[in-house]
Formats: C-alpha cells, structure tokens, sequence
C-alpha cells in the first residue's frame, strides 16, 4: 500500500565538506560547518531549526553535543544509530516527525575526521564476544565471508568484484570532489594488496574525513526555499543480524525486505528508478543490494555489473559520486547517498550528471551487512 | 507458549555457563525444551519461539564451512590465517576457525570436527577436518 507519507517531506538545503581532509579539525566541525551551508543554501539559519538527527563516530550522544554546539534547543531530536544506514532512518523518523507537526524544520548531520585523526577505518565496536578469539578484521572479514559464499553459490569472480570498483572510479573521475581519481583496471583491483581474501584493498571503500548535513521540511513548505525540493516518495529499514554468524542467508540481505516495502511506500518498481546511490563499503555490497533490490536477479550480479551497466553511460546509473569506493568514506557513509541523490534530482552535477533524472534511490547499509534502510527521492513532477 | 521461567534469570547468565563448560571440555549450544529448535550464542530465551526453557545441549561437533575467508598477516606476526562460519550439524552457525590444514585448503562445504583450544585468554572452539 502507499504510504499516507509519500512525499510529505522534501530536502531543500545539502551540503559536504572535508572529503580531501580536514587535519586539525573534530568530527563535529565539520557537521556544523556543513550544518550551516545546508542551511544558507535554503536560505535559513541555525536559529531555525528545531529538530537534529544525526551521527558523530566519537560521542554515542552526539545529538545532545550537536545540539548545544549550535547553540540550539530543539523540540524533537533522534540519535538513532544502526551504523552507516542511521542517516536513511532518520529521514523517515524526520518525515513523521514533520507530518505531525511536532517541529518544523529538521537538520540531519554527519562529520568524521578518521583518516586525519586515526589513518583507518575507524569502528566504533569492537569484534563481539563470540568472533574476537577469532581475529577477524572489523568489518571486512564479515564481508569476505558474505563474498565468499556468493562465489560459491553464484560462480561470481574476483573480475566481476572488480569491476564494481572499476565503475565506481569512472564515475569518480567526473566528480571534482572526488578524493581518488586516476584510471583504475580490473587488472588494478585484482593486483592490489590482499586485506582479507577474497577482498582486495581496492575492493574496500577508503578511509577519508567528510562530513554531510541535509536541511528538511514538510511538503507544504517546500517550495518556499531557494533550491528545487527533492521529495521522499518512501522508505523502510531492516535488519536480520548484528553479527555475521548469525546472518540467515549470506546472499540475501535485509535490503531485500527494505527495499520491496520502500517501493510499495512510494507506489513504485525497480525499473521506475533513474539512478540508484548506494552504500559500496566492499565490492560485494553493490552485487548483493542491486540483486536484492531488485534491478537484477539473485546471482546474477556478477554478471550485470560485467555488462557495464552501472558504468557511465549504462542503463542504471549506480553511484555517480563515484561512491565509498572512490569518492570518499569517513565511516558511515549512508548520508553521502542522500546528498548525491539530491544534486542528481536536481540536476547540479555537471559532467556526471544523468539526463532527465527524475526518481532516485538512495541505500544504506549498516554493521556487518546488518542494516539496511532504503530511501526513494523524487522532483515535483513524481508526486 | 509456557509460562516464564524464572530460573532462568538467576545466578550466572548464560555466558558464564557457557564458558564453565568449556572449562571443563565440553561444547554445548543450546535447546528448546518447548520447541526444540537449537541456537547459539546461549542466551536467555529461545531466539525461535520466545520460551524461557532452555537446556543445555552437548554439541555433536560435527558441522561443515559455510562460508570463509583468508587474513593477510606478516610472516614475523605469525603469517596468514582463516577465518570461518561452520554450521554445526545441530543447525546454529558461529565464526571459528579450521585448524591442521593449510589455509588454501579450507574450503566451502568441507566437514570439520570441533576441538576446544586455549591460547591464553580462556578456552573456545576451533574445528579440524574430520
């Protein structure tokens, strides 16, 4: 059934920074400084804002300091935190937070300083009690593993895996923003250093800083700020697991249930989607969410990614930004699939920008393959 | 569904349970005694149908690798090593890990046997090939 939700929110202010740095700098910097242009681009400022969603990787209560950093008392705040897909949640929590009238204009930030502050991924858990005997490298081993049975179910290669990256650089290399850019071959990937096997070094997103904040309002006031509204046609999020052992089915994630009541929020279907930004931590994440998100056939990934079909140029756009993979990844990466889905819908992105893009998919992914939250934008003209 | 069961929420929670057994060499997961469905890690409830009334269960050791992967380690830190998730022929998966066999040759579907180690920080379950 669609959604009574369906389009009653919009974004109508985004902003990023720190993608090639920001040494010297606390995480909650850079989701004030991005706070603040999110803002300016709608024309507002902090002193309008009464509600704050977001996630900081060094404060568990980050919304209460990111609250008091502005200087701002809301009336409704959410520190929901199920890893890199919280942002994709909170949008949805936004939207019945606005539609009910409990506040008015909502802020969602995000800020990391990893690659400064630590030069690697940086978890904010350790290995749970049942795998640290085991040594797995937190998160990637869990991934591998996820890989390893859809080579064996599936025949997917090492190329195919490959191949994802080699899109998402393309891709990279016509975004300014993007942090690695530069030819990368299916030859690159597969030659690059072994983190844990089947999983190269360049199977795995980068360690960046970067930080991101979304300025959000009902529909009725959307179209009173100076940006094109892009609009949440629907959402869902799921979760199957928290550790990997416990994951039912290595090849199907919860993606596959929140993306099938996504598009029944929105009343749409796969081929409705123009263009698809999703969470690529690992090369086996793009395979495994296009399949359960329905734009391929289970097992059949490999395949459709060999095709070119999410290169430039394919019949499915997939992380034009050039993704975790190239663009950036300070961490939780999910709120950079809203930012970019929102310059496409609005047709700012220059070089990379798909023609006529009218609806948009954005995907998080949370733990180890554990949450899954499915966002689907559109312009004015889907409502 | 039977009513709560109360001892369940006294004295040491499973996880100590759980690791005293191991102590004393025995792997055990756990059962329902309402729907008689295993799991594992031990907890205070059957993660299938809810119940409170669970036993404890000596694992078979019998299982066979789901899924696995290889970690890159410098040779001076002890060289390379796997990883696994092993489903245990009672039905519940965990991580672990193959021993007495080269790396390249653990693979996915090989039947392994459970053997309980200690390296120092208290015992846990690796396999071998069986």
């Amino acid at each position: 059934m669609v959604s009574p939700l369906r389009g009653k929110s919009a974004i109508v202010g985004v902003a990023t920074a720190g993608f090639k740095g920001a040494p010297g700098r606390e995480p909650i910097d850079l989701a004030a400084e991005c706070g603040v242009k999110a803002l300016a681009e709608a024309g507002l400022t902090t002193r309008d804002v009464d509600a704050v969603f977001g996630a900081l990787p060094d404060d568990p209560l980050s919304v209460l300091g990111f609250a008091e950093y502005l200087g701002i008392k809301p009336k409704f705040m959410d520190n929901n935190r199920v890893g890199g897909s919280s942002f994709l949640t909170h949008t949805e929590i936004a939207t019945m937070a606005l539609e009910a009238g409990i506040c008015d204009v909502a802020l969602i930030y995000y800020g990391s300083c990893q690659k400064s502050k630590l030069g690697k991924l940086g978890a904010a858990v350790d290995n749970p009690r049942y795998e640290a005997h085991y040594k797995p490298i937190f998160p990637a081993t869990s991934y591998a593993l996820a890989m390893s049975r859809h080579m064996h179910e599936f025949g997917t290669t090492p190329e195919q895996f490959a191949e994802v990256a080699v899109a998402a650089r393309k891709w990279a290399n016509m975004n300014p923003e993007a942090v690695m850019q530069g030819p990368l071959s299916v030859d690159d990937v597969l030659s690059s250093r072994m983190v844990s096997e089947p999983l190269h070094v360049r199977d795995c997103c980068l360690v960046t800083d970067g930080g991101a904040a979304a300025v959000m309002v009902h529909k009725k006031r959307a179209k009173d700020f100076p940006k094109k509204p892009v609009y949440l046609l629907g959402s869902a999020s799921a979760t199957t697991h928290r550790n990997i052992a416990a994951m039912d089915n290595f090849v199907v994630s919860a993606a596959a249930d929140s993306g099938k009541r996504a598009y029944a929020a929105a009343g749409l279907k796969p081929s409705d989607i123009d263009l698809v930004e999703l969470y690529d931590a690992f090369t086996i994440n793009t395979i495994l969410f296009l399949e359960d998100l329905g734009f391929c056939k289970k097992g059949e990934g490999g395949a459709f990614i060999q095709s070119g079909a999410i290169n430039p140029g394919g019949t499915l756009p997939v992380n034009t930004n050039g993704g975790g993979l190239s663009c950036n990844h300070p961490g939780m990466y999910g709120m950079f699939t809203i930012v970019e889905a929102v310059r496409q819908l609005r047709g700012e992105c220059g070089e990379r920008q798909v023609k006529g893009a009218e609806i948009a998919l954005s995907h998080g992914n949370g733990g180890v393959l554990s949450s899954q939250a499915t966002n689907i934008w559109g312009t004015e003209s889907t409502l | 569904m039977s009513a709560i069961n109360e001892a369940m929420f006294k004295g040491d929670g499973p996880d100590i349970v759980y690791q005293d057994l191991l102590a004393q060499g025995k792997f055990n997961i756990q059962k329902c005694k309402d729907c008689g469905k295993t799991q594992f890690y031990p907890r205070i409830l059957c993660t299938h149908c809810g119940s409170t009334n669970l036993d404890w269960l000596a694992a078979s050791g019998k299982g066979e690798v789901y899924a696995r992967s290889v970690i890159s380690r410098k040779p001076e830190a002890g060289g390379p090593y796997n990883v696994v998730i092993v489903t245990l022929a009672e039905g519940p998966r965990l991580m672990s890990r193959v021993d007495g066999v080269p790396n390249e040759q653990v693979k996915i579907g090989m039947k392994v046997k459970a053997k309980i180690v200690d390296e120092g920080k208290g015992p846990f379950v690796v396999f071998t090939p069986a």
